[in-house]
C-alpha cells in the first residue's frame, strides 16, 4: 500500500536531486513504458530511488479498453518490471491506445455499453491474473461521447470495479475535464464512483481550448499547476473518501522538483485538515 | 468497421475524417473535439524523435524538423507502446527525404543518434575484471582463437561523412563556430561505449571499428583482425579503458 501522503512523478532529470538531497516525498511513480528498456540509466536510478522510497508503478500502453485481446507480450513486459521493482501500486486507464498492430501514445476513449462493459472486464481479469495483484482503474479525460453509449461513466465504472474487484485511481483532475467537456455536474458525478474502491488519487493541469462553440474545453495536458477548481474538487474527494495516496502529475513544461514538491504539500495539508474532519 | 478501426484510420491519415458515432452535450461538431486526439498522437511521436535526434533538429532547425517527423511519424507509427524503440527507422527515412538532399550527411548522423539512444538503453555488463585480462593477454597462443564479448551497450558506425566531428560540434557551446572548421569531405568512424552512466561518442580509425564491429559479431581475435589495416594494441586498449570487453566466449584453437 501506498502511504496517505503526496507523491510526485519521477523523472530522469530529478534522478541526482533526489538520490543527494532526499527530499521527504510520499512516493514516486513511474510511466511503466519508460522503463521497459534492458538496462543502463534508468534502471541504475530507479533501483537506488525505490531503495529508499515507495513506488507507484502507472501503465500508459495496455489498451485495456482495446477491441482484441491484451498484447500478452506488452503484459509479460509489464510482469517483469513488477517483479523487479515491487511497486506498492500498480495502476492503468479506462483507455485504449493500440489498434492493428499500431501503437497511438494517447488514451482514446471507450464506449459504454453491455459489450464494451464485458471486454474492458475481461481485459483487467486477464491483467490481475497476469501480474497476480489488484490494479487501479484511472477514470478518464474525455472529450466526446459516444451515441451508442448506454450508461453513465460512473455506472460503467462501478460495474467494472464490482466484477472485477479491482481498485479505482481517481483522477479529480480528469473528473473535472470530463464534466466540464460534457456539461455534468461534477460533485453528482464523482458520488456515483465506487468511492469505496479508490486507492491513490491524481491531480493535475489541464489546458483549455479557445472556445468551442461558446462552451469551453478542457485538455488533458499535464502541463500546468493544479488549477483552483481541481484543488476545491479534491477538497470535495477528501472529505468522501478520507485520506489517499495522492500524486502531482506533471509530464509536459515540467517544473524543478520543489515547485511539485510544493504541491505535494499543499495536498498534503488539505489531506490533514479533512481527515481531522472525517475523524 | 468497427469503431476503434474508425478512430485508427482517422488518427493515420493527416485529414482523415471524424468517425461516425460521436456526440457532444451542446450538439457542437465532434471533429473539433477529435481533432485533439489526432493533435496528442502526431505531436507525441514528433517528440519522441525530437529527443532521440536532437542533432538532427538542430542541423536543420525546428520547423523543418517538425514536418520532416510528421511525415515521417504518419508513414512509420510506433508498433509498440515502448517508445525507447521508436525511431529506429528514421535514418533510412531521411536518407530517402528529398527535401534534404543537399544535407548527405543527415542519414548517418541520425544513425549515429539512434545508435546512442540504443546504447543509451542496452543491458547492464560487467567488464572482464584486470587480472583475468592480463592472464589472457600473456597467453600469446591461444589469443587468436578468444573470441570475445563485447558490452551490450557498444556500438560502431563507419561513414564516408565526418558524423563524429558533426556530432561533437553541436555538443559545444557554439555548435556554429565548431562545424566551420569540419572538413566535410572527410570520413570518420565512431566507437560508442556506455562506461557509466553516459554514452560515450569516440572517434576511431574505420579500420578499428571495422575490427570491433567483426569482435562484437563473435569472430575471434585472428579473424577480427583481417581488414583494412589499424593500430592493435591502440584498439585493444581502447576497448579495455571503456570496459568493454565483458566476456569471453570459448576459447578456440588458434589458427
Amino acid at each position: 500500500m501506498l502511504p496517505e501522503a503526496c507523491g510526485v512523478g519521477l523523472k530522469p532529470a530529478f534522478f541526482r536531486m533526489i538520490l543527494e538531497a532526499r527530499p521527504a516525498v510520499g512516493f514516486f511513480e513511474i510511466h511503466a513504458e519508460n522503463y521497459m528498456v534492458p538496462g543502463g540509466p534508468l534502471h541504475h536510478y530507479l533501483e537506488r530511488i525505490r531503495a529508499d522510497h515507495p513506488l507507484s508503478i502507472h501503465g500508459v500502453g495496455l489498451s485495456i479498453g482495446g477491441d482484441g485481446a491484451l498484447d500478452e507480450g506488452h503484459l509479460d513486459r509489464l510482469a517483469m518490471l513488477l517483479d523487479r521493482y515491487q511497486p506498492e501500486s500498480f495502476s492503468e486507464h479506462l483507455a485504449w491506445s493500440s489498434h492493428d498492430g499500431v501503437f497511438f501514445n494517447d488514451l482514446l476513449p471507450v464506449p459504454y455499453h453491455a459489450g464494451a462493459l464485458r471486454r474492458v472486464c475481461e481485459n483487467i481479469d486477464r491483467v490481475q491474473e497476469r501480474l497476480g495483484r489488484r490494479m487501479l482503474l484511472e477514470n478518464p479525460a474525455t472529450y466526446f461521447e459516444f451515441e451508442d453509449s448506454t450508461l453513465a461513466e460512473a455506472d460503467f465504472i462501478s460495474e467494472v470495479v464490482r466484477r472485477t474487484g479491482c481498485g479505482l485511481l481517481l483522477d479529480v483532475n480528469n473528473a473535472h475535464i470530463a464534466c466540464v467537456n460534457h456539461h455534468r455536474d461534477v460533485r453528482a458525478y464523482l458520488r456515483a464512483l465506487p468511492l469505496a474502491a479508490v486507492g491513490e488519487i491524481h491531480l493535475a493541469g489541464f489546458a483549455e481550448d479557445v472556445v468551442a462553440a461558446g462552451a469551453p474545453l478542457l485538455i488533458d495536458s499535464h502541463g500546468a499547476p493544479v488549477a483552483d477548481e481541481v484543488w476545491a474538487l479534491y477538497a470535495d474527494a477528501l472529505s468522501l473518501v478520507g485520506a489517499k495516496p495522492t500524486l502531482i502529475e506533471r509530464d509536459n513544461d515540467i517544473p524543478p522538483l520543489p515547485v511539485l514538491l510544493a504541491e505535494a504539500r499543499q495536498a498534503e495539508a488539505l489531506m490533514d485538515r479533512h481527515v481531522r474532519q472525517v475523524a | 468497421m468497427s469503431v476503434q478501426a474508425d478512430f485508427a484510420a482517422a488518427l493515420s491519415a493527416p485529414g482523415g475524417a471524424c468517425p461516425a458515432g460521436l456526440r457532444t452535450w451542446n450538439g457542437s461538431d465532434p471533429a473539433r473535439r477529435f481533432g485533439i486526439h489526432r493533435n496528442n498522437v502526431i505531436v507525441s511521436r514528433v517528440e519522441a524523435l525530437a529527443d532521440s535526434f536532437p542533432v538532427v533538429q538542430s542541423l536543420v532547425g525546428a520547423d523543418f524538423f517538425q514536418a520532416m517527423a510528421r511525415e515521417f511519424v504518419l508513414l512509420s507509427p510506433p508498433r509498440s507502446p515502448v517508445l525507447a524503440g521508436y525511431g529506429a527507422d528514421f535514418a533510412e527515412f531521411v536518407a530517402a527525404f528529398a527535401p534534404v538532399a543537399a544535407l548527405p550527411y543527415l542519414a548517418d548522423l541520425a544513425r549515429l543518434e539512434w545508435l546512442r539512444v540504443e546504447a543509451w538503453h542496452a543491458a547492464d555488463a560487467t567488464p572482464l575484471p584486470p587480472a583475468e585480462l592480463a592472464t589472457l593477454l600473456a597467453r600469446a597462443e591461444s589469443l587468436p582463437g578468444t573470441s570475445f564479448v563485447l558490452h551490450p551497450a557498444l556500438r560502431t558506425l563507419g561513414s564516408i561523412h565526418p558524423v563524429v566531428s558533426l556530432w561533437a560540434a553541436h555538443q559545444t557551446d557554439d555548435p556554429k563556430a565548431a562545424l566551420q572548421r569540419i572538413d566535410l569531405a572527410c570520413g570518420e568512424a565512431a566507437l560508442l561505449v556506455r562506461p557509466a552512466l553516459a554514452v560515450d561518442v569516440i572517434p576511431v580509425a574505420p579500420g578499428a571499428a571495422a575490427f570491433i564491429a567483426r569482435l562484437q559479431a563473435g569472430l575471434p581475435l585472428g579473424a577480427a583482425i583481417d581488414g583494412e589495416p589499424f593500430d592493435l594494441p591502440a584498439a585493444l586498449a581502447l576497448l579495455i579503458r571503456h570496459g568493454a570487453l565483458a566476456g569471453i566466449r570459448a576459447a578456440e584453437d588458434g589458427r
